[in-house]
């Protein structure tokens, strides 16, 4: 094993290595803000909406949820533009990634609701709250309470699924270490390094969901 | 050349879901294997090897499948190691999804009330025949929800060896798709093949979701050993 490790090629590329990183967290930051708004859409929909809808609902969870990633993203990126839609792949990539995501989070979201005891919905009625105000703030805000850890768990995988989109030549780390890999020819070290990047912004990101969601949810049961 | 989407395509596309499936049995028989060793090493006496084993669940958890899967594959040249893109998918596989049946089984492990660890002790039993013969049997029954949970997560997750080069569903519906230029026809139908692998598992991974909750309920949280709380979901590599 005559083999010499340097980082050096590597390391001296840090400012694309950390613009790689910082369109991985944009990429999933905003994919995760889609992805929170259908599912909160997706939820109440699951749970309150008329059969159809609640079928609908249904039908879209159980098809992103049992398909992989990656052929959603491949399905989106070449057929839109068959029907007319363009879109590169940075805008792909956030469309399929908010799509997976809602899914997933629909399905959290929904655990979450019917975790909220029935009387405390009809408590809010008795209190004279109209349906929109019962459904915020006495169903959804103890909904996403309950589930903010599983919530933060699925964000997390998020963050790291995003670095398939690497497949349709969008622009994140994944890709940016691929590109490092063909120019330097040093694999091991680029992907080293690539993978203690993801595994810190995890860290750091799911240490501050943490303290976003004490924040968030201050009072006591 | 464009060619025509036929039935010819669709047989291919088809007979490549082997490929998938084989890599999904590698990976769950070897991970779970692997992940028993993790598990058991999660509850060793030695503190060292509970570090070692949780550090390790902690990296592949933290990084994606996909840098795992090229370190393997294009990463390995420097212990002058080339391995073609089967052996480096089912290697990562096996090594991925072994962390994550560790967690599932260490989950359902300690889910099991520390008094029936006590009680072996006090009659005389090692650490490897407590595990064997009072704990598994009693966590086995709450690890089958998550694990089949996983099996499902493990079975799409396969999709992403697709881009070594692994020539399984995924990268045949890229192959035929860049041929006859369908891609909603390819990768509708290759979805289609996904989901009939998956939505069985999924529903019967719900379905013993369900008794076991119906037996906690009925049983209580004290009785027979049957754990206060159930194991939470995990959701694998995707």
């Amino acid at each position: 094993m005559d083999y010499v490790f340097h980082f050096g090629p590597i390391l001296d590329r840090w400012p694309l290595l950390l613009w790689g990183l910082y369109r991985t967290l944009e990429l999933s930051i905003i994919s995760m803000v889609f992805g929170l708004v259908i599912g909160i859409a997706g939820a109440v929909a699951k749970v309150f909406g008329p059969r159809p809808v609640r079928a609908v609902a249904s039908a879209y969870v159980e098809i992103i949820r049992n398909t992989p990633l990656l052929i959603q993203l491949f399905f989106i990126y070449f057929t839109l533009p068959f029907v007319g839609l363009r879109l590169s792949s940075n805008v792909a990539a956030i469309v399929a990634l908010s799509i997976h995501l809602g899914a997933y989070v629909t399905e959290i979201i929904r655990a979450g609701i019917e975790s909220v005891p029935a009387g405390q919905i009809e408590a809010g009625k008795a209190l004279g709250l109209s349906g929109r105000q019962i459904i915020r703030f006495v169903v959804l805000t103890p909904a996403i309470r309950a589930v903010y850890p599983a919530l933060g768990a699925q964000f997390i995988l998020q963050l790291l699924g995003s670095s398939i989109v690497s497949a349709i030549a969008a622009e994140e780390l994944t890709a940016v270490a691929n590109n490092l890999a063909m120019q330097t020819f040093r694999n091991f070290e680029i992907y080293i390094v690539v993978a203690v990047m993801y595994f810190v912004a995890v860290q750091v990101f799911s240490a501050l969901f943490r303290w976003s969601g004490r924040k968030l949810f201050r009072w006591k049961v | 050349m464009v060619r025509d989407f036929t039935f010819n395509e669709a047989y291919f596309l088809l007979i490549s879901a082997r490929w998938t499936v084989l890599l999904a049995l590698v990976a769950c028989v070897g991970g779970g294997l692997v992940g028993m060793v993790i598990a058991g090493l999660r509850v060793s006496p030695s503190s060292l090897l509970r570090r070692l084993s949780m550090g390790y669940v902690r990296f592949i958890e933290g990084t994606p499948i996909l840098i795992q899967l090229f370190m393997v594959y294009y990463g390995t040249a420097f212990i002058g190691l080339s391995p073609d893109p089967w052996s480096a998918a089912a290697f990562t596989f096996i090594f991925n999804s072994a962390a994550f049946f560790g967690e599932i089984f260490y989950g359902a492990i300690s889910a099991v009330p520390v008094g029936q660890w006590e009680v072996s002790r006090a009659l005389g039993l090692r650490f490897v025949p407590t595990l064997r013969l009072v704990i598994l049997p009693q966590a086995f029954r709450l690890m089958l929800p998550p694990t089949v949970g996983l099996i499902v997560q493990i079975i799409k997750g396969t999709s992403v060896a697709s881009l070594i080069g692994f020539t399984e569903l995924a990268r045949t519906a890229t192959l035929i798709n860049t041929v006859t230029f369908e891609p909603a026809l390819v990768f509708g139908l290759v979805a289609l093949i996904y989901f009939s692998l998956c939505w069985p598992l999924s529903l019967l991974g719900a379905a013993l979701e369900r008794r076991l909750q119906v037996q906690q309920r009925r049983s209580g949280p004290l009785s027979k050993g049957a754990p206060a709380q159930p194991v939470a979901a995990v959701a694998g590599p995707d």
